[in-house]
């Protein structure tokens, strides 16, 4: 088992305390014997050095005192008195006792200690040097050296610094270990780093010795990591090399580096290295060869020398290349309408593949069955990384209402904040384009109807500043905003009252909460005591409804009085492909949008019999009522035995739909019908099935809608 | 193959700890007491690295590199010596007698770990 490290000191500072005894005992008898000197200056020195490194911290520095006293003694400057020896066993016995009580306390408030470190001090020879007790945390072992680096390299620069570093080691350096090989490979750990190797030192090959470094070395390295760590790779050797670090290009972080990229020109790496005089290059210029051929040729340079400098150019070149590049890399600009046209393809793709694997399905073809669902897997990829392509965040949205609210509540004279939160949700494109007025509709009513006057908000007890909350957040494949304001909140019995004037319910009528808020949604619904230039316009919160209706959204709200109302948003992530019930009718094919059917239940013969003609059903206890797809859309033909009806859920309650068939899920990419069916508002859209026909997506909100009000009119 | 370091000091506690520590990062380590006796156990052993302190009865530090440089075997082998902060003098002579590198004392595992990788790779 392993000692503790402390432990194992303490037992080891035990035996040399002995040990230093022993000898100290042996000294008296004779003073002059070199090797007890050694013996005891030696005790004292482990005490020390290995106390440090244990924690042992005052030890350390009370010993350090006694090491100082006998080194004086070993080198002959000190002679060994009766004195010495009484305050040495002295300490001995002190450093005992610190080693087994740690709560010793420091040297410098131990009065024995202290006693016996002014004690020492008298015994010194006046012209000893005296050494200040280290002090208990010591810089780490490369700190504190000097170095011949130029002070005007910053000391730790923010961003990428490219260096011209030239190494020319001592010839001797392999007989002291040093491998100049790992040196370098410590500068490529620090960033990227360019060596040329330099060789027109080495002699013909008679008068090698294959002992000496003849090599040296132009590096070029760019790091973040400032000079500091450049120059400790040199630490062990930079008293034995000539070692020349010179920042030769800044990059910072902020900096707007693609129209910045230029590079020094080789005459001009030259010239600043001193290989060459500025006299030879003007001379050199004149004739139209690359001025390193021409260096060259006249023998001016040599070619290592040449090479280096290219390498250096090359890589600041690189550098500064790939720092632009990584900055437009980071984000292109595409036209939007170029991403609709790649999500089109896209959903042909996914529409081919769907009649792929149906006509591969029933060749039972080993192979081509293979094939089809490698084509699958990639498509579906293909589709998930389009799709996340037109995500955008939401912010640069919400960033537009700040100046909004800022603007209405200056008009109104309110004070309103606008907080936001999750603004880098990601949302379809085509729903953040969408979604804006909605939104600014939701403000404007939060701001206008919530948020009352600041002295009505003081006398309520609330703070004079009113609070528009805007956040955004994933919840599953949908995403919900809440406009959240800590206004007035909305009064029921107002909105009941309204609703009955307005000729929207009939008065008595039992309503729940929630049902009492949708009213707002009602066409004509206005509470708003006046008609501002905010709101009241004419355009309610039916039209909010219908937006995102169209977006495939719902809408909810909730409210306390006094306390303020939450409208939350529930929109599908994306517009361009959805999940859809497959249904049949007669001949053709049609798609509900999968995410408000509920369930599909039978109906038979008997039970549109027993229900006397009224278009009504039961499902576990509960009436609901359905719509004859097959009248609505006069379909020919007869209806099989037992249909089937798909039940929805919208805000309308439930309803349902009844068909002939239910295919199953499908995977819908919808397909708009172009503006010749502009006004056919029951149908959403259309998309292309895997045998190549086509099925219509049905709006189910505005086909209930629809319906509804043809029942009203019928009724009228 | 893990590199073979040989750890030279008269502090069983020192030894300890440089052992535990090149141990646990996967080296192989060979401890002496002082120069002589690492000198004895140095042949035939295959050592890649000497960690040395500088003083040790017997022999010490500076005469046991001196010695070390002096087999052809060791020549280039690296060698760092333990010394603290008061032995400038001494880090000059290890220097000059062949000395690699040094660690001053105290240091820490992550220091001794850093110095060693620095100068055997």
């Amino acid at each position: 088992m392993m000692e503790s490290p402390k432990q194992a000191y303490r037992v080891e500072a035990h035996e040399l305390l002995a040990e230093l005894e022993t000898s100290l005992l042996a000294l008296e008898e004779e003073p002059e014997d070199q090797d007890l000197i050694s013996r005891v200056f030696r005790a004292m020195h482990t005490i020390k050095g290995s106390g440090s490194m244990f924690g042992f911290d005052d030890i350390a520095s009370f010993a350090h005192e006694l090491e100082t006293v006998f080194d004086l003694v070993r080198n002959g400057r000190m002679a060994v008195t009766k004195a010495l020896i009484d305050l040495t066993l002295a300490s001995a016995d002190l450093i005992r006792f610190m080693l087994d009580d740690v709560h010793a306390g420091d040297v410098s408030e131990n009065k024995v200690a202290q006693n016996i470190i002014a004690s020492l001090r008298t015994l010194l020879p006046s012209n000893a040097p005296r050494q200040p007790a280290p002090p208990p945390s010591r810089p780490p072992p490369d700190a504190g050296r000097t170095s011949a680096v130029s002070r005007d390299i910053p000391e730790s620069p923010s961003g990428n610094v490219t260096y011209r570093i030239s190494l020319r080691l001592a010839q001797d350096v392999f007989v002291r270990g040093t491998n100049p090989i790992l040196l370098l490979n410590e500068l490529r750990d620090l960033g990227e780093c360019r060596v040329t190797a330099r060789l027109n030192d080495i002699p013909n090959l008679e008068a090698i010795d294959p002992e000496k470094c003849y090599t040296y070395w132009d590096v070029i390295l760019t790091t973040n990591r400032g000079v500091d760590a450049v120059k400790d790779v040199f630490i062990f050797v930079e008293d034995e090399c000539d070692l020349i670090i010179k920042v030769i290009d800044v990059i910072e972080p902020s900096a707007e580096s693609a129209d910045t990229i230029s590079h020094k020109k080789l005459g001009d790496i030259l010239l600043e290295r001193g290989d060459i005089s500025p006299w030879h290059i003007e001379k050199t210029l004149g004739k139209q060869k690359r001025i390193g051929q021409l260096l060259m040729e006249e023998g001016l340079v040599a070619p290592d020398q040449v090479a280096s400098a290219l390498a250096e150019q090359d890589h600041v070149k690189g550098i500064r290349q790939k720092y632009s590049q990584a900055e437009q890399a980071s984000s292109i600009r595409v036209p939007a309408e170029r991403l609709d046209k790649l999500v089109n393809l896209v959903g042909e793709l996914v529409t081919v593949q769907a009649r792929l694997s149906q006509t591969v399905g029933p060749l039972e073809h080993a192979g081509l069955l293979s094939i089809s669902e490698e084509v699958e897997r990639l498509i579906t990829e293909l589709r998930d990384n389009t799709m996340s392509i037109r995500m955008l965040p939401i912010g640069t949205t919400f960033s537009k209402f700040k100046r909004l609210v800022r603007d209405l509540s200056n008009d109104l004279g309110k004070e309103v904040a606008m907080l936001t939160e999750g603004a880098e949700t990601e949302l379809d494109k085509t729903v953040i384009d969408r979604l804006n007025d909605p939104l600014v509709h939701l403000i404007r009513n939060s701001i206008d109807h919530g948020i009352e006057m600041p002295q009505i908000r003081q006398a309520a007890g609330k703070p004079r500043e009113g609070t528009v909350h805007l956040s955004a957040e994933h919840s599953g494949a949908s995403v919900l905003i809440r406009i959240r304001d800590d206004g007035a909140g909305l009064n029921s019995a107002a909105i009941r009252r309204k609703a009955e004037e307005r000729g929207l319910i009939t008065p008595g009528t039992e309503l729940s909460e929630k049902e009492t808020f949708s009213l707002i949604f009602a066409p004509g619904f206005s509470t708003a005591q006046k008609v501002t230039g905010v709101s009241g316009r004419g355009v309610g919160m039916d039209v909010v409804k219908r937006s995102i209706d169209t977006l495939r959204g719902s809408i909810d709200i909730s409210s306390r009085e006094g306390e303020g109302t939450t409208v939350t948003l529930k929109l599908p992530l994306t517009l361009a492909i959805i999940d859809g019930l497959l249904v049949q009718l007669g001949e053709g094919r049609f798609v509900l949008p999968l995410s408000i059917v509920e369930e599909c239940v039978e109906l038979t013969r008997e039970d549109v019999a027993k229900s006397h003609g009224k278009q009504i059903i039961y499902v576990r206890g509960e009436i609901v009522p359905y719509i004859q797809l097959r009248d609505l859309f006069a379909i020919p033909g007869t209806p099989p035995d037992v249909q089937q009806i798909v039940i929805t859920e919208s805000a309308g309650g439930r309803v349902g739909f009844v068909v002939d068939k239910v295919v199953g899920e499908h995977q819908t990419v919808i397909k708009s019908m172009g503006r010749m069916f502009r006004d056919v508002d029951v149908i959403s859209g259309a998309t292309i099935l895997g045998d190549g026909t086509v099925a219509l997506i049905i709006d189910i909100p505005k086909l209930v809608h629809g319906v509804e009000a043809r029942e009203a009119v019928r009724g009228n | 193959m893990a590199k073979l370091i040989m750890t030279v000091d008269d502090s069983a506690s020192i030894r300890q700890m440089v052992s535990f520590t090149l141990k646990q990062a996967g080296y192989q380590v060979l401890e002496a007491v002082d120069g002589v006796d690492a000198l004895s156990k140095m042949d035939g052993a295959g050592v890649n690295m000497l960690l040395t302190d500088l003083n040790m009865p017997n022999m010490d530090g500076i005469e046991l590199i001196r010695q070390v440089r002096a087999k052809g075997a060791f020549k280039f082998i690296p060698i760092i010596m333990l010394t603290t902060e008061s032995q400038a003098e001494k880090k000059q002579q290890g220097k000059t007698a062949g000395a690699t590198g040094w660690i001053v004392k105290p240091f820490n595992p992550d220091q001794l770990l850093a110095v060693v990788k620095k100068v055997l790779g």
